[in-house]
């Protein structure tokens, strides 16, 4: 058995990394009797800056609508409860929408939570795998009594994300360095996130187009999917959705 | 008879054959990639952090494919957690064998370090205790490593702000007999034996002189930080900030008269330049070794017929 204290290096030095207020680890020492806090400071400095900086790179329109301070102290939170577990930074942050849903001095701002959800979807849709989009001629080549039983196979970086807000536009307007003008929160909006190719879009879908793409993706036919759609919203338009999402490359495939 | 076919697909070259020797290289940045793509053989080589590849595809993909195209690439693993405790991650390995796999890296290495404990990962190079323990548990892990990529591993040396009351050996000590135990070659960091010898009150020529220097198959240069310990005096930070020292560049001489020309990479993680300044960086290695390049010929040809 190795003792306590040579095995546990890696236990006492970690419990003392994240949490506030943790002094150095015992068997920590500087050089010739020096104290040790200090620089056992810079690891601590390290880890909480590294992460934060990670954060802040990964939401950069979450934290422009905070502003820098309050996301960075609210970062600080998160990464004490909510410690990455992967050894990859792009999959940390999948916690954050929940988080900040239920993080106290944001609750009047219930539609934040969406904008952090559309900005880890684009963080996906990013590393996703590449596949080439499907082409609108691969579906106008179906014959039309074959149509209702297709089936779509969903594109690698393709993502939904549902709002009640008017997250899609919130988050287009705080994503880039430009002036943000009035917006109406209220607007209901579900965001389809693709990368057909290199760049990742992000697209407000048109009414009932959510239920429809949902359905689509959990692999029913184009029937059913439509069905699913019209039941929520008859207004809901079949042709203008399919080629809408076909365009933004929601798609990588038919199946019949 | 399939792995076999597949180790055969394998062991085709996708890429030029690499010619890295004796050159200097940049850490590759996104930042820099359009001016990079402007130039014709803008630094010797690129050297990129392992787990910034880890996904399946998108512009990362993309823009190192190119780079690789017209560069030979060496392969810098971050997170492997070689030094602690815990097993290492089959799944990142086999995350980081794919990457060999893919893009034939002239070289490729990790850190005497630990990033991950208990299922926390904490995005750092954490330090160890030297002890006869620590030893043969990193041993076995490179043994793995090595295992799993099928070819050496280069190993560096930490930067350190910090002693452990249980260290038994040195760290030179400790370097040179993980070396003999693994077979594995060594990347020498300059700037980490600069900034640790100052934290430490050591000497960096001593450090320098005691390590193995016939197993350095790589040399790393970066700017440091300088910060106050708890006594009020000079703690250096590693911060890969800004551009190398003069004291570091002193060393990095001392190095190349000795080893000959090692392949050499100028790292610059935050606070990033223009590109020029950074391949300024990358030229003024060069030239140092290119200086000694002709001496260490000469040299190596008089030990030969001596």
């Amino acid at each position: 058995m190795p003792s306590m204290h040579e095995a546990d290096y890696a236990e006492g030095f970690a419990a003392n990394l994240l949490q506030a207020g943790q002094g150095k680890p015992d068997f920590v020492v500087g050089p010739n009797g020096k104290g040790a806090d200090t620089r056992f400071g810079v690891y601590r400095n390290n880890v909480s800056v590294g992460l934060i900086n990670a954060l802040t790179g990964m939401f950069p329109a979450t934290r422009r609508i905070v502003g820098e301070e309050f996301f960075r102290a609210m970062a600080r939170h998160y990464i004490r409860s909510h410690p990455p577990t992967s050894r990859l930074l792009v999959e940390y942050g999948r916690d954050l929408a929940a988080f900040i849903s239920g993080f106290e001095p944001l609750a009047e701002m219930k539609w934040l939570a969406d904008v952090a959800a559309i900005e880890r979807a684009w963080l996906d849709a990013y590393h996703a795998a590449d596949a080439a989009p499907l082409a609108m001629e691969s579906l106008t080549a179906i014959a039309e009594d074959k149509l209702a039983d297709t089936r779509f196979v969903p594109h690698p970086a393709a993502r939904l994300v549902r709002s009640h807000h008017a997250a899609v536009t919130i988050f287009s307007a705080n994503r880039l360095e430009r002036e943000v003008g009035a917006i109406d929160v209220g607007t209901a909006e579900d965001a389809l996130i693709a990368r057909p190719h290199l760049e990742v879009s992000v697209r407000t879908l048109p009414t009932g187009g959510a239920k429809f793409l949902q359905s689509l993706f959990d692999g029913h036919p184009l029937g059913v999917a439509a069905e699913t759609a019209l039941a929520e919203c008859p207004a809901f338009d079949l042709g203008a959705n399919i080629a809408g999402m076909i365009e933004a490359g929601a798609f990588a495939g038919i199946r019949q | 008879m399939i792995g076999r076919n597949q180790s055969a697909v394998i062991s085709q070259r996708v890429f030029p054959a690499s010619r890295h020797e004796g050159r200097a290289g940049a850490g590759l940045k996104p930042e820099h990639l359009p001016a990079i793509l402007e130039q014709a053989n803008a630094v010797g080589f690129f050297e990129v952090h392992a787990e910034n590849y880890m996904g399946a595809g998108g512009p990362p993909h993309a823009a190192l494919t190119r780079i690789r195209n017209d560069y030979p690439v060496t392969l810098h693993g971050i997170c492997m957690s070689i030094g602690g405790p815990d097993a290492l991650d089959r799944d990142h390995l086999a995350r980081f064998r794919t990457l060999v796999e893919r893009y034939e890296p002239a070289l490729v290495s990790e850190h005497l370090a630990w990033s991950t404990h208990d299922n926390v990962f904490f995005n750092d190079l954490l330090p160890l205790p030297y002890t006869e323990r620590t030893l043969a548990r990193v041993a076995d892990h490179i043994d793995e490593v090595q295992e799993a990529i099928a070819r050496p591993l280069l190993l560096e040396n930490p930067s350190t702000y910090l002693q452990f009351e249980q260290s038994t050996m040195s760290e030179t000590d400790f370097i040179r007999e993980i070396a003999r135990r693994t077979g594995c070659g060594l990347l020498l960091d300059v700037n980490n034996v600069f900034v640790s010898s100052t934290n430490q009150h050591g000497s960096p020529m001593d450090y320098l002189m005691d390590f193995p220097l016939d197993h350095v198959g790589e040399i790393h240069l970066a700017g440091h930080a300088s910060r106050e310990d708890d006594e009020g005096e000079i703690l250096l930070i590693d911060s890969h900030d800004r551009p190398v020292a003069d004291p570091v560049w002193d060393l990095y001489d001392i190095v190349i008269r000795q080893c000959g020309p090692v392949p050499t990479l100028i790292e610059w993680d935050s606070e990033l330049p223009q590109w020029p300044v950074l391949k300024a960086e990358a030229d003024a290695a060069q030239a140092i070794l290119d200086r000694h390049a002709d001496n260490y010929l000469l040299g190596a040809r008089h030990a030969v017929h001596a």
